[in-house]
């Protein structure tokens, strides 16, 4: 689990090595499209990948409602959350030079769930549109309390993970503190404070999207200059990059990324972590693939997560915030453990 | 011969000696905590002006008074003191063992294995004396999960990042299990999650007590001086005849209990087992896990915490978690700014 310098594509036969990454990318296509079918498919009333088919085009088709109505939306959510996400952890890992940064172990989500759980207990709002403004602005705060405290060189992986949590904790206990106050929201609230997709329809969508392509732009523009300034300060200068402005990038990225990725299903931890770490063994450090790898792979994740949840739980769900955290969190133990 | 006995002197004073400064910090908190108890003893519906409450707890008080302190405020008085030292020394010793400030209990995943037994037993409808044994067994097994997926390398940052690891499945599973509740025990279940005092009795303050004789005297005799060497670093620890590995696992052993009991009386009060012994090492400036002064810091901090608990809103009172939590968020972020300047965190 270190970074190291972008080592750039091998001087020998550097054209085979990207179509390899490039098969690999089609490949991941792939399956993040099997997951989709599987997420409409799943449910209350099994949908075959036909049926499915039927019911994404075919208004006459029995299955059409299901679809459009339920599952789309929802995978349509988990799709956008999953990237986010994955995203937005790949790009402060490589912000930070920090291979344990990701936004659910660093309180960025639990930021943005804090300003939620006020505007909704507070202020009385319940609408994705409002919460959405409160949860960038609480992303924004930790967020660049994150990088004040992990930004600089002296901060190891593990002692920014620490403060991680201990912010983390701080903004649990206050939410749990301002749900106190109020039983009529603890029950409002309390799917929404573990992460889920039950309540996704299309209006949710549509509200989230402007943010999340924002984001996304922002996020996969970056990477060019990103991997610049991986080579340090005075290196990315020298080759044209600014770093303070790519620093402002990212930050805003990853706030619109999470900010909205939460306020629309609650935090969610391990996404960001685990993705850019899995693929990195096949696109090596450079952003220009790893971000897109990760930007497909995320949602798998994540959809695959509330595919199981639904399965497992059935006739009710397993919210997707736990089963990320009981099957990602064995994954992180096991990375820990692998590096030295 | 003279360098040979001040050598030996000199290592012998530091041991047993008295380090004037962690006494001065740990008196002044006793005293503190004295104060606080009087005016919290004395405070509430019935008020007792400091004088009585001072004759009543000598026992020379009348009998009104001394109905309205022995029965009714002095077990949660008792109960915050007791949870309060347990919570401190506990996390003396976690960050002693990970060398770091911020790694206590509440962050490496044992006071979240306490929880979330306690929350499953809250949500399947069980007593009180269920939910203690069951908050006891969490936090010990997660302490022995983290201790045995970490392996050997108990400072390393190995250690502190499966514990975060541990913290964040186990929060997973306490949201999944507050999902599954029905309205009333969920708000009964937070508030237990949040930690809070009211209504303890002699019920919590008597196991606590008896832990705290039990585990005190042996972190303090066995394991204060040995956790002052390690902190030079195992081989110097080894080299100088500590036995580490079972020194370690002895000392984790009994933070974990004195931890686990915590939580089992008052609930996963956050922070105290973090502000408390890195307070008292700021102020005493002395190397160690600062045993001694770290409790009656913690006992100030719980106790003062309580009574701020009570009294500060005119109409309701709060639970003592959310004081702390609020305390906790402030100092926790004058750590982060002060201690990142230093390099330490």
């Amino acid at each position: 689990m270190s970074t190291t310098a972008p080592t750039g594509p091998a001087p020998a036969r550097p054209g085979r090595r990207s179509s390899v990454r490039l098969l690999g990318l089609l490949v991941a296509l792939a399956a993040l499209a099997a997951v989709a079918v599987l997420s409409i498919g799943f449910g209350a009333r099994f949908l075959s990948p036909g049926e499915v088919w039927a019911g994404l085009w075919d208004p006459a088709s029995p299955s059409y409602r299901i679809v459009h109505e339920m599952r789309l939306p929802r995978t349509l959510l988990g799709l956008m959350v999953g990237m986010g996400l994955g995203l937005a952890g790949a790009i402060m890992q490589a912000l930070t030079r920090n291979p344990l940064a990701d936004p659910g172990l660093l309180g960025i989500n639990a930021g943005a769930s804090a300003a939620v759980a006020t505007a909704a207990v507070f202020f009385g709002v319940s609408t994705f549109f409002g919460y959405v403004w409160f949860a960038l602005a609480g992303a924004a705060i930790v967020t660049a309390m994150v990088y004040a405290v992990g930004g600089g060189r002296s901060a190891t992986p593990a002692r920014l993970a620490l403060a991680g949590a201990a912010l983390n904790a701080t903004l649990y206990s206050y939410v749990s503190a301002v749900l106190l106050s109020d039983t009529d929201s603890i029950d409002r609230l309390r799917f929404w404070t573990v992460g889920s997709l039950a309540s996704a329809d299309f209006a949710t969508v549509e509200r989230l999207l402007p943010f999340f392509a924002a984001g996304l732009l922002a996020g996969l523009l970056v990477a060019r200059p990103l991997n610049a300034l991986s080579l340090g300060d005075d290196a990315a200068r020298a080759l044209g990059a600014r770093p303070s402005l790519i620093r402002v990038a990212v930050i805003v990225a990853v706030t619109l990324l999470c900010g909205s990725a939460t306020a629309a299903c609650g935090p969610i931890v391990f996404i960001g972590l685990l993705i850019p770490h899995m693929v990195r063994p096949f696109t090596g450090p450079d952003l220009r693939w790893l971000l897109p790898y990760t930007a497909v792979l995320a949602p798998v994740l994540l959809l695959g997560a509330d595919v199981l949840g639904r399965v497992l739980g059935s006739p009710g769900e397993l919210q997707v915030g736990t089963v990320t955290a009981v099957l990602g969190g064995p994954l992180f133990l096991y990375l820990v453990r692998a590096a030295k | 011969m003279t360098l040979a006995t001040l050598d030996k002197t000199r290592s012998i004073g530091s041991r047993v000696g008295v380090r004037p400064r962690a006494v001065a910090v740990g008196a002044l908190a006793l005293i503190g905590t004295f104060v606080v108890s009087v005016f919290g003893l004395g405070t509430g519906d019935f008020e007792i002006a400091p004088v009585d409450v001072v004759t009543t707890l000598f026992g020379e008080g009348n009998p009104a008074h001394e109905f309205i302190i022995g029965e009714l405020r002095l077990p949660r008085l008792i109960t915050a003191i007791l949870v309060g030292a347990a919570m401190a020394a506990s996390g003396a010793v976690f960050q002693s063992l990970v060398r770091n400030p911020l790694g206590s209990p509440d962050m490496l995943g044992v006071t979240n294995g306490a929880s979330t037994a306690a929350l499953a037993v809250v949500i399947l409808g069980g007593t009180s004396t269920q939910l203690s044994i069951a908050a006891v067994a969490g936090g010990l097994a997660a302490t022995l999960l983290v201790r045995l997926i970490a392996g050997r390398a108990l400072h390393g940052f190995r250690f502190i990042l499966v514990g975060i690891g541990m913290a964040a499945i186990l929060t997973g599973i306490s949201g999944y299990l507050l999902t599954r509740g029905v309205q009333m025990e969920n708000a009964r279940a937070l508030l237990w999650l949040t930690g809070n005092l009211d209504g303890r009795d002699w019920g919590q303050a008597v196991p606590m007590a008896l832990v705290l004789a039990v585990v005190l005297p042996f972190l303090l005799l066995a394991c204060g001086p040995g956790l002052r060497i390690l902190e030079m670093g195992d081989d110097s620890a080894s080299a100088l005849g500590v036995p580490v590995s079972l020194l370690r696992n002895g000392a984790l052993l009994a933070a974990a209990l004195l931890i686990s009991f915590a939580a089992a009386s008052a609930g996963p009060v956050l922070f105290v087992a973090l502000i408390a012994p890195h307070l008292a090492k700021r102020m005493s400036r002395a190397p160690g896990p600062n045993l001694l002064p770290s409790i009656a810091v913690g006992a100030l901090l719980l106790t003062g915490a309580d009574f701020l608990a009570q009294h500060a809103l005119d109409d309701q009172t709060l639970p003592v978690g959310v004081v702390t939590g609020l305390l906790g968020g402030g100092y926790l972020v004058w750590l982060l700014t002060t201690e990142r300047r230093a390099g330490r965190i």
